[in-house]
């Protein structure tokens, strides 16, 4: 094994997943480093889960590799679990036992020593808001509370990858902002790999991007890469708009589309610059040009566009 | 780790008011054999003091309540290993388990050990009424020791099959009737009229208790009730692990 970066926390190599003919998840490669928070996303059905269950050693890979701070997840599975915090999709719950006993319960089976037990249930407790229902029973909790003693057990162990599969479905509006606030916390010491499908929870929480779609990695930068994403196509704003194919005409532009506010979106041909011929095309044309810019991107987009355009082509 | 998770499951089965009921059915049961066998004893008692070495009062009162222990267990160790596995599949909560660390073996190890150790209240509660002929006599402790260990070997094969079942199904019902049918059917094996060395008998799990119930330590008994349980542990181990590998 060569020597493991110190703050390399996940590290997956060319993972894949077959279910009988069906790839599921296909060479998916990525890293990710302590204090890093990691928006995974992905229309459904593109492998997310199946992705977060192979990192947390619930799903044997087809082929490829997990290692969890330089533990390889196949040679020493209990050694890289107990490193990992996991919320899967559905809060595994039991409804039978109060929040304290779960807690404990899910405490000691990750090797909190007993001494630092009680501690470590409160903090999990404080830092998710369930500090007065300790006593009640799970089943009697409402969802969103249920969501946040998910949450709880992931972290009561403060391990060193927190994996949390959608954790904010559920919530009001005021508890989505608590545990918002938890996860970039968390995101302070730990390594987080956020599952959701809302975009805007990832503009805030997530320092960087990660869109999988039909089991590929299709997309991973940070979240400043994401407003570079097709950098250099350019929005162009006209009051006296021609039809799209006379832009489209215009040479140098690859591919013109419709955008928000009656804007266009230029995509220019490879190795162009067609924004002088643009400039020229709009006064020769009297298409009143008002704005010429490039375009900055939001994770919407980025999605979008990549997830959206293949299921047509 | 192990008995962290069977303090669970013991902590779920106490929660649950099916333990106390089969608990409670069950002693019912053995309290009424005690007394029906403790009349009989009494009415032919005359008759045993002619005899050169009359049985004794552990033969005569006590062998049978465990002989019909171990029938009744047939039927009360499905109801209470249904849910081990199956419903920790139904609920989701496998996912909790499987993600700490925790390997397969240490799941159903501790499951098995929960269960096992529920069951093993009844052998002490069953032990608890036998001890209550020092009232009016002796017990011959050689013949009470090899049915408790007989009954606790028993009831680990057994044990052992529910959890087994437990580990195929989402639905704790499946796994029950599996569980049962399988229970029964090595049960009834000893009924069949196949010759006495005929190679299904080997399976008759009853008839390897037999020995037992008449003061007899049978390495080759207790070796077989060891490896049967064993056996289905390790089936239930491999198929956790092929539920991981498989899909």
């Amino acid at each position: 094994m060569n020597a493991p970066d110190q703050n390399q926390t996940v590290r997956a190599t060319d993972l894949t997943r077959q279910f009988g003919e069906r790839v599921a998840v296909d060479k998916v490669s990525f890293e990710l480093h302590r204090g890093e928070v990691l928006g995974f996303l992905g229309p459904n059905g593109a492998g997310k889960t199946t992705t977060m269950q192979m990192l947390t050693g619930n799903l044997a890979p087809s082929a490829g590799q997990v290692e969890i701070c330089g533990i390889d997840m196949l040679d020493r599975p209990t050694d890289a679990k107990a490193r990992i915090g996991y919320l899967p999709e559905t809060p595994p719950l039991y409804r039978d036992l109060t929040v304290n006993e779960f807690l404990q319960l899910a405490g000691r089976l990750h090797r909190v020593p007993k001494k630092e037990l009680a501690t470590a249930v409160e903090s999990a407790k404080q830092r998710c808001g369930i500090g007065d229902v300790g006593q009640r029973l799970i089943g009697a909790l409402s969802k969103g509370y249920q969501q946040r003693v998910g949450i709880a057990q992931a972290i009561i162990h403060n391990p060193d990858v927190v994996i949390l599969d959608e954790p904010t479905v559920g919530l009001d509006p005021n508890q989505i902002r608590d545990i918002r606030a938890l996860i970039r916390e968390l995101g302070g010491a730990h390594s987080v790999i956020l599952s959701t499908h809302i975009l805007p929870e990832v503009e805030q929480v997530c320092n960087r991007v990660q869109i999988i779609h039909k089991g590929k990695l299709v997309f991973a930068d940070s979240l400043g890469g994401v407003k570079a994403f097709r950098g250099r196509s350019l929005m162009l704003g006209l009051r006296n708009a021609p039809p799209i194919e006379a832009i489209a005409a215009v040479p140098g532009v690859a591919q013109v589309e419709l955008a928000r506010g009656g804007m266009f979106r230029v995509q220019p041909a490879p190795d162009t610059d067609p924004t002088d011929a643009l400039v020229q095309a709009a006064w020769d044309g009297k298409w009143n040009l008002f704005q010429l810019a490039p375009a900055v991107s939001s994770i919407e987009d980025v999605f979008v566009q990549l997830t959206h355009r293949e299921e047509h082509a | 780790m192990i008995f962290t998770l069977a303090a669970k499951e013991l902590r779920a089965l106490f929660s649950s008011p099916l333990a106390w009921v089969v608990l409670a059915f069950l002693q019912v049961t053995m309290a009424w054999i005690l007394v029906t066998r403790l009349d009989a004893y009494l009415t032919v008692q005359t008759q045993l003091m002619q005899m050169d070495t009359p049985p004794g009062v552990t033969e005569i009162i006590v062998a049978p309540i465990f002989g019909a222990a171990a029938v009744i267990l047939i039927m009360a160790v499905p109801l209470l290993s249904m849910r081990l596995i199956a419903e920790e599949r139904r609920n989701q909560t496998m996912t909790f388990l499987i993600s700490a660390p925790l390997s397969m073996t240490q799941i159903v190890l501790g499951k098995f050990v929960g269960l096992y150790s529920f069951l093993m209240l009844s052998v002490v509660l069953i032990l608890v009424m036998a001890s209550s002929m020092y009232l009016g006599g002796r017990l011959d402790l050689g013949l009470l020791g090899t049915l408790s260990l007989g009954l606790a070997l028993l009831i680990a094969a057994f044990a052992a099959v529910g959890v087994f079942f437990s580990s195929l199904t989402a639905q704790p019902v499946v796994a029950a009737t599996a569980t049962l049918a399988t229970l029964l059917g090595l049960w009834l094996l000893n009924m069949s009229q196949a010759s006495p060395d005929s190679p299904f008998l080997m399976l008759a799990l009853i008839r390897r208790y037999e020995s037992f119930t008449k003061g007899l330590m049978d390495t080759g008994d207790i070796i077989f009730l060891l490896v049967f349980t064993a056996v289905f542990l390790i089936l239930a181990i491999r198929r956790l692990d092929s539920d991981r590998l498989g899909g």
